[in-house]
């Protein structure tokens, strides 16, 4: 068994970003982490992941070790070799933090691949990002290494919130459009050309290449027993700039938003995510157990502090109607109800909503919940029905007609380009 | 007992609001204002597998399924 000979690193953070905030050549990487600590055989790395406790760092949480396992059984019952998908498409418009991982440090994720690679007996592994410059910067990465395993084919997904939904991920893989499909079966047991597929976020990736360096012990030196190590966490504050930080699990919100005095709201999680009370936010932690006591989860760590001047109504709207445009128009429920709240949500924060607006909004937001082959729906639910919560004092001037925002400048970020025709998606 | 319990689920991305399972299974499923089916999510009653089974097998697009819960 081979063994790193890097030294064990302090439990400072960052420890997937490069401290000087540079984007890291090869020779920068080798000089920080040192070489890939392969083992020498598959499995091995399994049981140090179940240690460390890493959970997906895409927004779903689910257990690294547990999805590792399981690929590995179903390859092992076929006799085939899976496949490895480090998935950067990072659709959601308030994220930036996988764009950050790879910009700045792509060779710890490409680390992380040919980990993955050589856990599970794999000998085909993709990059699968949204943007065509990240897509050619992590070429340039490629071309540096020459200690890998297995080529790794970068793949440029359509810009669309949804092409990383895993499902839709394998779609586009396989050649499809990038649209989510019914599972079963899940990735894990059919994914690429039939194969058992790990699809796992780019950062967890970046995660695992330091737990096989330098120990699970290590990696929970920070964070808390139910959220180990770190995280990448999207902050907007009220001046509207997007900053990526790497913070460790359990950290008092308090300690992202900076000044409450700006904040209206906070948002959590993003647009499939919830908002919440400036005075619950201050009180929470970021971490699962924490956020659960509000309904919201960590997610793909995106914290937004909505200004105080802002109209969380407006706001809401504006990217309930991109998430309207956005969806794959496949499940009836999400084609036919979607449009419709985004409507009805226009019309309420404009203070032109009827007496039938707010009944409306709740039964179609009921009509759509748990009924796709996604979570796009649910997801867009949620973050209606936070809304419609937490701004509930909005929502009852805007019935009067008036609305209490003296800021007209859009905060929340959405995209101009939508889906529109079916070439949006392939 | 030994049989496992099976549940009712819609491929949505096949599913084109038909009605026809609406119909051959009123007890289970009804259908939303826009056409499309809502599928009583619990483990399906004993007594209802076989009416199950047809609603299944009536479905043009192949969009309902009976699977292992």
């Amino acid at each position: 068994m081979r063994v790193s000979t890097a030294m064990p690193r302090a439990t400072t953070l960052p420890r997937l970003l490069p401290e000087d905030g540079n984007p890291e050549s090869i020779r920068a990487h080798l000089a920080r982490h040192g070489r890939i600590p392969y083992r020498g055989n598959t499995g091995v790395l399994i049981r140090d992941l179940e240690q460390s406790g890493l959970a997906g760092r895409g927004g779903a949480s689910f257990p690294a070790h547990r999805k590792f396992a399981s690929v590995l059984e179903n390859a092992a019952k076929r006799r085939v070799a899976p496949v490895i998908v480090a998935n950067g498409a990072e659709g959601e418009p308030a994220s930036s933090k996988d764009a950050a991982l790879l910009g700045l440090a792509p060779h710890l994720v490409l680390d992380g691949i040919q980990l993955a690679a050589e856990t599970l007996g794999a000998d085909r592994a993709y990059l699968y990002t949204h943007s065509v410059k990240l897509g050619d910067h992590v070429r340039q990465a490629l071309a540096q290494r020459h200690e890998d395993l297995v080529a790794v084919e970068v793949v440029v997904a359509p810009p669309r919130f949804l092409a990383g939904q895993e499902t839709a991920l394998v779609s586009h893989l396989n050649g499809g459009p990038a649209v989510p499909t019914f599972s079963p079966p899940r990735p894990g047991e059919r994914g690429v050309s039939g194969l058992p597929t790990l699809v796992q976020n780019v950062e967890t990736l970046g995660h695992l290449a330091l737990i096989a360096r330098y120990g699970p012990q290590w990696f929970r030196e920070v964070g808390i027993p139910d959220g180990s190590g770190s995280l990448l966490s999207t902050v907007r504050r009220p001046d509207g700039r997007a900053r990526v930080f790497e913070v460790p699990f359990g950290l008092p919100l308090r300690d992202l938003l900076g000044d409450p005095t700006w904040i209206g709201a906070v948002l959590l999680g993003g647009y499939h995510g919830t908002w919440i009370h400036t005075d619950q936010a201050l009180r929470l932690r970021l971490d699962n157990d924490s956020l659960s006591a509000v309904g919201a989860s960590v997610g793909a760590g995106i914290v937004v502090a909505l200004p105080v001047d802002a109209c969380g109504l407006i706001e809401t709207a504006r990217s309930v109607r991109y998430l309207a445009l956005e969806s794959a128009g496949q499940c009836g429920p999400c084609l036919n109800g979607l449009p419709r709240i985004s409507a009805a949500l226009t019309d309420l924060a404009r203070c032109r909503a009827g007496r039938r607006t707010l009944g409306d909004l709740q039964r179609w937001s009921g009509l759509v919940a748990g009924r796709g082959v996604c979570h796009h729906p649910d997801g867009t639910v949620r973050f209606v029905r936070s809304a419609l919560e937490t701004f509930a004092g909005e929502v009852e001037r805007h019935m009067r007609g008036q609305c209490g925002a003296t800021r007209r400048e859009p905060f929340l970020p959405v995209p101009s380009d939508v889906a529109r025709a079916e070439e949006d998606w392939v | 007992m030994s049989k496992q319990q099976q549940k009712l689920r819609v491929d949505w991305t096949a599913c084109v609001g038909n009605g026809a399972c609406a119909e051959l299974l009123p007890e289970l499923i009804e259908l939303d204002e826009w056409g499309y089916p809502v599928v009583d999510g619990r483990p399906l009653p004993v007594l209802l597998e076989r009416e199950a089974r047809s609603a299944v097998a009536a479905c043009p697009k192949l969009a309902l399924r009976l699977m292992q819960s």
